[in-house]
């Protein structure tokens, strides 16, 4: 006998910390089916990129993510490079990749901390938060900013790293090596998080394939793609790095890629600081002209995808935006299915979901008898209950 | 001077404000394990009147059981409290076999959590309500066993104070090698009793949304809250009359307490929850396991 229960995961969940909607089927504990409905957070960026000129373009699409705020900057201003053919200078090139390599630390160390909340280990989620403040201050230090850096700019960087900067963010990084230690040891051999995690949430690497993730995610299905190597960008051509991979596709092979990726991360950000060229960080790019170019990029997540047409005026008319949750939220499908309850906590936020980087379009069904709203409809609405708000205060 | 007993000192009042308190140091010592500051030593008082407060929303479904649950978590924890203070302060009082009506009581606080998921007909809920039922079904088995440990050890005593008089002139029970045993089994068992990681699973905010407690509000979810928090007194103390009574002097009671807490506390810190199958089978297995040993260690004297 079979007895299907519908277990609401969101819009408003303790769990996430973004507006999304899992809508579990539960036989029990057993989920047997799991529908994913997003859409709640679309911001009609893309739009609205058409309405800027390139160099707000950068600042814009900076907002589209908190967490990995360089990520969509780098790969629109690889988008304008390959469009305007423009040589950028090494140094530019090698204070990108730093950025990129430390934001890659802080974003991997804010999803160890909120795995260990979803599994209910607190103490996990509070101390990998405490050791990401030091990345931040360094980016303050760099960039001015905690969190939106604002460091890219097309033909360049916007900022240059200061000399007497440089021995603050090696001491930094050589002081997370131990830190990262002590996670290695305290989280990945601890037998409890191994039986939360072990075995958890499968995704094959066939299925890894056909749901085209990409990121750790992919990489801890055995599936060895890393934008940085296969299509080189920045200046992860003159250094020396390893891709993580891991076979088993569960829950515990992509904390154990994430862990690893970030000492990969310290390799990188040390090679840049020692090989950085002294020189112009900028191209002073004058014109963008007629054409189109694509910008890609290994996010933390996986591949950020940009892509850009420009009619030689000052603004694009296309700006087209892939991000890495997009393809990854999707592969839960397979993967929650079959777990429990427990198990699809931490499953779904395995992939590292981040929504409003995702929500490029909102669909409507025309034949339902619901009302499509727009901007002046939600406008009226908004105005129509502060008077009824205003009425009711004055009537009291 | 029965309705001082039941009600002031050592039943309800007293028990509440010492569980508040209790609560609080777990509150402070998790923040400052996990690099927070923490609240101020009135925060669960004032968790509690803020909750009183509030607007009190009943599911229509069965609202008499739904609002009664609380109150008969509530009812049987304070009994719990006098008979075991009773037992120490006037054991002239006390009536033989105290011991197994304490085991009883002792799991009204889970059921009446079950029957006021149950009530609510919220599906997280129901969810919360069967991981409970699984949950009490798992540790009960060898939290029982290491009570027959005790009554072994004891020769045969199921009468709280007179195993207490016994370890007074024999020492501790957890001296001997199936007490100390029986006592971390006991522990883990009180772990689940109180519901605190790794065993909250039926409260889970993350994948359930506090389950078993969602519909709750106001006035009766203030009364759970205090139910956990003087569980939070109640157990251990349970436990040091039990396995730990040679010496009961008020500073004595008061470090071993303080011990128990930290140990708690500790547990509640460095584990993440595990699921309920693994629970089960944690409790079914290993804990059986090393209780069954227990047992038999008991009876050939060691």
């Amino acid at each position: 006998m079979s007895h299907k229960v519908v277990i609401p995961i969101g819009p408003y969940h303790p769990l996430q910390e973004e507006p999304e909607f899992f809508r579990l089927y539960v036989e029990g504990e057993k989920v047997v089916d799991i529908d994913i409905v997003i859409g709640y957070v679309h911001r009609g960026i893309e739009q609205l990129s058409e309405t800027k000129h390139f160099d707000q373009v950068a600042f814009l699409v900076e907002r589209i993510c908190g967490i990995c705020s360089t990520s969509h900057p780098f790969a629109y201003v690889n988008a304008i490079d390959d469009l305007t053919k423009v040589e950028v200078p090494q140094r530019a090139l090698y204070i990108r990749t730093i950025i990129a390599e430390l934001e890659r630390i802080h974003s991997h160390l804010l999803w160890l901390g909120l795995a260990g909340h979803f599994i209910g280990y607190n103490t996990v989620w509070m101390w990998s938060w405490k050791y990401r403040e030091p990345v931040l201050d360094i980016f303050e230090l760099i960039s001015g900013n905690r969190n939106h850096y604002a460091m890219m700019k097309p033909g360049g960087v916007r900022r240059d790293i200061k000399e007497e900067d440089i021995p603050r963010i090696k001491k930094c990084v050589d002081d997370l090596v131990p830190i990262l230690n002590m996670f290695k040891g305290a989280v990945m051999d601890d037998p409890v998080i191994q039986a939360r995690t072990k075995g958890v949430g499968v995704l094959t690497k066939q299925q890894a394939i056909a749901y085209s993730a990409v990121g750790p995610t992919a990489r801890a299905s055995g599936v060895k793609i890393d934008v940085r190597k296969d299509h080189p960008y920045g200046a992860y051509n003159f250094l020396d790095w390893n891709i993580i991979t891991q076979e088993d596709g569960d829950v515990f092979a992509k904390l154990i890629v994430r862990v690893l990726e970030m000492y990969e991360s310290i390799k990188i950000i040390r090679q840049c600081l020692d090989k950085m060229p002294k020189g112009p960080i900028d191209a002073n790019l004058k014109d963008i002209p007629e054409g189109e170019g694509i910008g890609h990029i290994e996010a933390p997540r996986g591949e950020c995808f940009h892509y850009i047409r420009s009619d030689g005026t000052n603004r694009p008319i296309r700006h087209k935006i892939r991000a890495p949750s997009y393809m990854n939220v999707a592969s839960n499908k397979v993967s929650a299915v079959g777990g429990t309850i427990s198990d699809a906590a931490i499953t779904l936020a395995a992939v590292d979901p981040c929504y409003c980087c995702t929500e490029r379009v909102a669909v409507f069904n025309k034949g339902s008898d619901k009302k499509i709203l727009n901007g002046w409809d939600l406008i009226k609405l908004s105005q129509e209950k502060t008077e009824k708000l205003r009425k009711e205060i004055f009537n009291k | 001077m029965i309705f001082f007993n039941y009600f002031i000192f050592p039943g309800f009042l007293f028990t509440a404000v010492i569980g508040m308190l209790a609560s609080w140091v777990d509150r402070k010592v998790t923040a400052r394990v996990q690099w927070r500051q923490g609240p101020p030593w009135y925060q669960s008082f004032a968790d509690f009147i803020k909750l009183l407060g509030k607007e009190v929303i009943v599911p229509r479904q069965n609202r008499r059981l739904f609002l009664v649950a609380p109150l008969l978590a509530l009812a049987s924890v304070t009994v719990v409290a006098t008979l075991l203070g009773r037992s120490m302060l006037r054991p002239q009082e006390s009536f033989l076999g105290d011991l197994i009506v304490v085991i009883y009581l002792l799991t009204i606080p889970a059921t009446a959590l079950i029957l006021g998921a149950s009530a609510s007909a919220n599906p997280l809920a129901s969810v919360g309500a069967s991981r409970e039922i699984k949950l009490v079904l798992s540790y009960e088995l060898p939290f029982l066993l290491s009570m027959a440990i005790v009554i072994l050890k004891s020769g045969g005593l199921i009468r709280i104070n007179d195993i207490i008089r016994y370890q007074m002139v024999n020492g501790s029970i957890l001296s001997s090698a199936s007490g100390a045993v029986a006592f971390v089994a006991a522990i883990l068992c009180m772990q689940a009793k109180l519901g605190f990681v790794p065993f909250d699973m039926s409260e889970a905010e993350q994948e359930i949304m506090a389950g078993a407690l969602i519909e709750y509000s106001g006035a009766p979810l203030a009364i759970f809250k205090l139910t956990k928090q003087m569980l939070l007194v109640v157990l251990p103390i349970f436990l040091i009359s039990l396995f730990w009574a040679n010496n009961l002097s008020v500073m004595w009671v008061i470090l071993k307490y303080v011990i128990l807490l930290v140990i708690i506390i500790l547990i509640k810190n460095t584990n993440p929850r595990v699921k309920i199958d693994q629970a089960t089978r944690f409790f079914w297995g290993p804990m059986t396991v090393i209780c069954i040993i227990g047992v038999i260690l008991a009876l050939i004297g060691y």
